[in-house]
């Protein structure tokens, strides 16, 4: 068995390793951590995945996802 | 009353005071503090998600993005890279391209780093984005960033939370006597009488966070804000009347009852 079959894909999310099946989009990924779409901006590998496209977006290994919100500030 | 409302980048407001959400105890305390202010548009910063943390309540379910103008902000980045990077995210994360530029120097300061100001501020107008930017108390500078296409020019009173109030009136009114984007101050404002005076210098709008989220009574100062914005450009308005180093009596001498000479 292949270690993507066994583990899943292995990603960055804001600096840390994280394990998400297999075939997984943008979509499933918020999905998996529990966040609302309209809450948050994702990028992967330093380029702007615009949310019309979070269900087509297919994460691949080593993928670098930054997913931001606002939050208080001056 | 007459209309009194400003523009910028072809928005139209009425409350020419933007506030800050930062440094507040509680989102309940922002959103009270808030909404005593009467502000129509909220400075906001773009941060990681706590992935440890999802269902955390979040700064739009206290202030909602329907009732106020998130104004996202360049707070933390040190390059113009940095900047359009986030600024970018911000855009996808909120919807539109007005935004609040800061390029910061190193404390104590955090004076307006002015070089890579103008660097983010081009590169940030070549993407679309309409760019109100925090600056210097330079006249020069002003102007040049406003050739360059930024929508409104905001020089500091004074230090970033310093609350030292508007420390160069002179410069300030420099400023706004040449520009032809509104003009704000942003940065220093301490207490209700230097955001009436900002106001009395001609300033279209004041943008300020700590002087509020650091009082005290956060709503208390955010109502006394509210108020002196407005008391402070009606007297801009009205006109002030001219100094003068000797007295002039406010009674009139005519009419004195005397006593008869005898």
């Amino acid at each position: 068995m292949s270690d993507i079959q066994s583990h899943g894909l292995t990603l960055t999310v804001n600096g840390e390793a994280r394990h998400v099946p297999p075939g997984s989009s943008v979509t499933d990924l918020l999905a998996l951590i529990g966040l609302a779409e309209r809450k948050v901006a994702v990028e992967r590998n330093m380029e702007i995945v615009p949310r019309s496209e979070y269900a087509t977006t297919q994460l691949a290994p080593g993928d670098a996802i930054e997913i931001v919100h606002f939050i208080g500030g001056g | 009353m007459e209309d009194d409302s400003w523009e910028v980048a072809g928005r139209r407001f009425n409350s020419r005071l933007i506030v800050g959400t930062g440094r507040y105890k509680s989102l309940e305390e922002t959103r009270d503090s808030i909404d005593a202010s009467g502000a129509e548009i909220v400075t906001v910063a773009l941060r990681r998600v706590n992935l440890n943390d999802p269902s955390a309540p979040m700064l739009q379910d206290f202030v909602p993005q329907d009732r106020y103008t998130y104004l996202p902000n360049t707070a933390g980045c040190f390059t113009a890279q940095d900047a359009v990077r986030t600024l970018r995210l911000a855009r996808e994360a909120g919807g539109w391209n007005l935004v609040k530029l800061e390029v910061l120097g190193p404390p104590p300061f955090l004076y307006p780093d002015m070089a890579a100001t103008f660097e983010a501020a081009a590169a940030l107008i070549a993407d679309g984005f309409e760019v109100m930017v925090y600056c210097a108390d330079d006249p020069v500078a002003a102007k040049r960033l406003e050739e360059m296409g930024c929508v409104a020019i905001m020089p500091l009173g004074a230090p970033i939370g310093s609350g030292m109030g508007v420390v160069n009136p002179y410069m300030i009114r420099a400023i706004k006597a040449a520009a032809r984007v509104p003009v704000l101050v942003d940065a220093g404002i301490g207490t209700a009488s230097e955001a009436a005076f900002a106001m009395e210098l001609g300033c279209d709008a004041v943008l300020l966070n700590s002087a509020i989220a650091h009082a005290s009574d956060p709503v208390r100062m955010a109502g006394a804000m509210k108020h002196a914005v407005m008391a402070g450009r009606a007297a801009f308005l009205a006109g002030r009347m001219p100094r003068d180093y000797k007295a002039d009596a406010s009674s009139p001498m005519t009419g004195m009852i005397r006593q008869s000479a005898t």
